[in-house]
């Protein structure tokens, strides 16, 4: 009996920690986006981006931009440059797809540009529709012009997000950050 | 009277009393209307990334909103991105005008006609997007009327201008986005 709590409760304590450890990441990420001055948030959802979307509604109510469709995102964040405010875009890996011919406007005009991904259709994905882009969002922000980092544990999707936001202000560039299924879990289907 | 508002003419009328707004140009023949009346540093203008003229002011208008942000554009470029109404719907930058120069037609591809051509009514999806003020526009006098609401700051506003079809050739002054973008952010903010 006591063996079996004892082992309940480490089990308890390991997820919280688990869970702390997962709240850490996407707290420190989000929080380089503020030292970066980032003052505008253009998202369309995902499961592994909604700490941030959280955090970026919980803030300015103005700074959150919902996006009805992707694309949109390119041009909110190229014309808050020109008016010399910092924004980026969230989407999930399908939505890459959706931005494609929007993009030239970023090469284009060579603005700085970061744009975070939340990865599906690779591991452990339930859902073959999201598969077709997913294996191929990164050769395609590469093929568009992009510098592609792709963060498969939590201390990399720090760094890379730090890295990558100085990157594209201070290269006028535009770089992508994709966080892997791996690192953020499969959604069940 | 006319139905349809000599494109050239709209174009004057509104760089006449252009004064210090931020103008957003999209794809195609509002470049090469409003630059031909005036080309500006405070001009900016979109030669691809069909879709992407409303965006891009909504972004503008988000990062500078005390200046009078006006988006002109055509009825194929914003259909193509309609979604964006309802982006600014939700926003509701008070700073933000669009100005949808309407000839009914896929003017730069051989002027096949356009979904406004069948009657999808643009300010009427604006206005179900909680635009607070929208407009039609065919007279020169309702068109004064609707780019001094382009200066009120009480937006979001849109205006469906419609104008005429006559093909007219195009003049496109800046291709280079790099120096679109420098010398706009250059006579805004002071810097590249």
């Amino acid at each position: 009996m006591m063996q079996r709590a004892q082992k309940a409760n480490l089990q308890m304590a390991d997820r919280a920690i688990g869970a702390s450890h997962a709240t850490d990441w996407r707290a420190q990420t989000f929080d380089a986006f503020e030292r970066a001055g980032v003052e505008i948030f253009c998202y369309l959802p995902d499961a592994g981006l909604d700490a941030f979307i959280h955090r970026a509604n919980a803030g300015n109510a103005r700074r959150a931009v919902v996006l009805s469709t992707e694309e949109e995102g390119v041009g909110i964040c190229c014309g808050a440059w020109l008016g010399g405010k910092r924004a980026v875009l969230m989407i999930q890996s399908s939505g890459v797809g959706n931005c494609i011919n929007t993009f030239s406007l970023v090469t284009n005009c060579r603005f700085p540009f970061f744009l975070l991904v939340s990865m599906r259709g690779e591991f452990g994905e339930g859902n073959p529709w999201q598969i077709p882009m997913g294996s191929t969002t990164k050769e395609m922000l590469e093929l568009a012009g992009f510098q592609v980092f792709r963060a498969a544990h939590p201390e990399d999707a720090v760094t890379m997000v730090t890295e990558g936001l100085k990157m594209a202000w201070r290269s006028d560039a535009p770089v992508a950050v994709l966080l892997s299924q791996r690192l953020i879990g499969a959604k069940d289907m | 009277m006319a139905n349809y508002l000599p494109r050239a003419e709209a174009a004057r009328m509104l760089m006449d009393q252009v004064g210090d707004q931020l103008i957003v140009c999209g794809l195609g023949s509002p470049v090469s209307d409003v630059s031909s009346v005036k080309d500006r540093d405070l001009n900016f203008y979109l030669v691809g990334a069909m879709g992407s003229a409303a965006p891009t002011g909504l972004g503008l208008a988000l990062a500078q909103p005390d200046r009078a942000v006006v988006v002109v554009t055509g009825d194929g470029e914003l259909m193509m991105n309609v979604g964006i109404l309802a982006t600014i719907g939700i926003k509701q930058p008070r700073n933000l005008s669009i100005l949808v120069f309407d000839n009914e037609r896929f003017g730069e591809t051989g002027q096949q006609v356009s979904h406004t051509a069948h009657g999808i009514d643009i300010a009427a999806i604006a206005a179900a997007c909680r635009f607070p003020h929208t407009a039609l526009v065919r007279q020169s006098h309702e068109l004064g009327k609707a780019l001094a609401l382009t200066h009120a700051m009480n937006g979001p506003f849109l205006a469906v201008i419609k104008v005429d079809h006559e093909r007219v050739p195009m003049s496109i002054p800046i291709k280079d986005g790099v120096l679109c973008k420098g010398r706009f952010r250059k006579a805004l903010l002071g810097t590249y």
